[in-house]
């Protein structure tokens, strides 16, 4: 069985991004840039999944610059068999990736796609979902679980009053929430074996993708500062102002 | 052309999440419909006729929409789609699951977690964890779009009287079925409405330690959160995370126990309208951000906090 790993390349978890003097995005010019940690997660996910005999083979594939090439690099040192990256130099939305990645998966036939609920830049939570929709295949995200047998899986989903499960029939879509599992530190000697490994380069066009922006960014601000770093001295204080200065509490 | 927002719902009555999209909805203008997908749900679509600013219920009742299924509830909305300038849903855990297969099954972008509306085409959105806020235009036929419950005001759930219509369900797809639920059982009010809220971080030690906590929100009427390092210790279960992994809220007060205020964290609460941090480190982050800071120990702190109250 095979699986399909998208990764996108973002910001770097730890950087505090700046919104540009000129209002149109933050800056991205030498700043860190690491995979999506969930996506991370998915690769891990996918490896544990070969590891423990279900799956055959991973491939990973990334979608923008020709520096996504080291994205690549990373999810074929956790495990992934090779990769493919989609070059393109605009910027590429979750409609036109999943668009993308539909092409694919038609090409690859995988019987389950793992994907990070969420990229941690524009933050929209829909590539997995989107791509699901578009093959026609079942979707389940957000998942903290995922046990496979007999051509479907169960997948136990975080939902907002807790937890639910869900069976759906494979191929599918699995998008991956942050207790799904802990992905493995990268060691040295993968990290090597990874340059060996095969990386394809395919532009959109060759696959015959529009990735037209249908969202346009008009502008990108700063949010408003809050006017916080007042201190208390003693609970007695704090229950003074909270109840006749600022009036949150009878 | 009318909005149609697609309600949440437990069939028996409609989920407050619901509210801040029909505000949402007013904002953008035209009629305002709401699709009520549910099993047996006449109590819920009752309750949508009564939601002020309505114009008109729209109910499919079948058994395949006993649960929102992501597969089933999106086949339904783009069979309803036409004639509508846009759909929404609340960015909860059950709109972002259908929403963007909704969007890709029409072919548009979505325009996810939106709290603002500048006008029928242009939305702000929070990116970057809420970092950099960015304001988008969609050239879309039909605007898909969910929304930010802490963006918009609650409508009011009472003063309407719209009209309900029974619409025809859509093929189960039969792609998936749910299997169980493990939902946490809480006397307390739901984190995404609380008017108050008690959080607990890293700093709290344990799960146990969380007593306290509860002692001094069951005081205020508050729900209990937590930050992800305290999730990820292991102290409560993931329902309970505040951040941009978590839960996004904006209650009246939000009291942080223990918390140091990473990023991500903030980015979930810092629309709260007052802010009291308790954490023993004063270069805590979480000050920064904080209307009282007391810096101390928090196991003395809270239970007085609590007596004193």
């Amino acid at each position: 069985m095979k699986i399909l790993v998208p990764v996108k390349r973002v910001v770097d978890y730890n950087v505090k991004v700046r919104v540009k003097a000129d209002g149109t995005g933050v800056e991205t010019a030498n700043v860190k840039m690491s995979m999506n940690p969930f996506d991370e997660i998915a690769c891990e996910e996918a490896v544990r999944l070969k590891e423990n005999g279900v799956a055959t083979e991973i491939v990973a594939v990334s979608i923008g610059p020709t520096q996504c090439q080291e994205t690549l690099r990373t999810a074929l040192a956790i495990g992934a068999d090779r990769a493919i990256l989609v070059e393109t130099g605009v910027e590429v939305q979750p409609l036109a990736v999943a668009k993308i990645l539909r092409k694919i998966a038609e090409k690859e036939s995988p019987q389950i796609v793992i994907l990070g609920k969420q990229a941690i830049d524009d933050d929209s939570n829909q590539t997995g979902q989107m791509l699901a929709a578009l093959l026609g295949w079942p979707q389940a995200t957000f998942a903290s679980k995922v046990k496979i047998a007999d051509g479907a899986a169960e997948v136990t989903r975080e939902v907002d009053g807790g937890l639910e499960t869900v069976a759906i029939k494979l191929p599918a879509v699995v998008t991956t929430d942050l207790r799904l599992n802990e992905p493995r530190y990268v060691t040295l000697p993968n990290i090597m074996k990874a340059k060996k490994k095969q990386l394809d380069v395919v532009k959109p066009e060759d696959l015959g993708v529009d990735v037209t922006p249908r969202l346009k960014t008009l502008k990108v601000q700063e949010p408003a500062k809050r006017k916080g770093g007042a201190l208390v001295k003693s609970v007695d204080e704090l229950v003074d102002k909270l109840r006749n200065e600022a009036k949150a509490i009878p | 052309m009318a909005v149609l927002v697609i309600a949440e719902h437990d069939n028996a009555s409609i989920k407050p999440a619901t509210l801040n999209a029909v505000t949402a909805a007013q904002k953008i203008g035209g009629p305002v419909h709401i699709l009520v997908a549910g099993s047996g749900c006449g109590g819920a679509a009752a309750a949508a006729a009564k939601i002020a600013g309505v114009a008109k219920v729209r109910v499919a009742d079948a058994p395949h929409y006993a649960h929102p299924l992501a597969e089933s509830l999106a086949a339904l909305v783009v069979a309803l789609a036409e004639g509508y300038s846009h759909l929404l849903a609340p960015a909860t855990t059950t709109g972002k699951n259908f929403m963007p297969r909704v969007a890709a099954l029409l072919d548009v972008a979505q325009i996810s977690d939106i709290i603002a509306v500048e006008s029928p085409d242009t939305f702000v959105r929070p990116i970057y964890a809420g970092n950099a806020l960015a304001t988008v235009q969609s050239s879309d036929r039909v605007k898909v779009v969910t929304v930010r419950t802490t963006g918009f005001d609650a409508a009011k759930g009472e003063g309407g009287s719209a009209p309900i219509e029974a619409v025809s369900a859509a093929p189960d797809p039969g792609l998936s079925r749910l299997v169980g639920q493990e939902l946490t059982k809480s006397a307390r009010p739901e984190l995404t409405s609380a008017r108050v809220i008690v959080s607990g971080g890293r700093g709290m030690g344990s799960g146990e330690n969380f007593n306290i906590l509860e002692a001094l929100a069951d005081k205020l009427g508050a729900a209990v959160g937590a930050s992800r390092a305290a999730v990820d210790s292991g102290f409560v279960p993931n329902d309970y995370q505040v951040g941009q992994t978590g839960k996004v809220v904006a209650p009246e007060l939000y009291i942080a126990v223990g918390i140091s205020g990473a990023i991500q964290h903030l980015a979930g609460m810092k629309d709260s309208k007052v802010i009291v941090a308790i954490n023993k480190d004063a270069e805590a982050p979480i000050f920064q951000v904080a209307d009282y800071g007391l810096v101390g120990d928090l196991f003395q702190a809270v239970p007085e906090l609590t007596e004193k109250l």
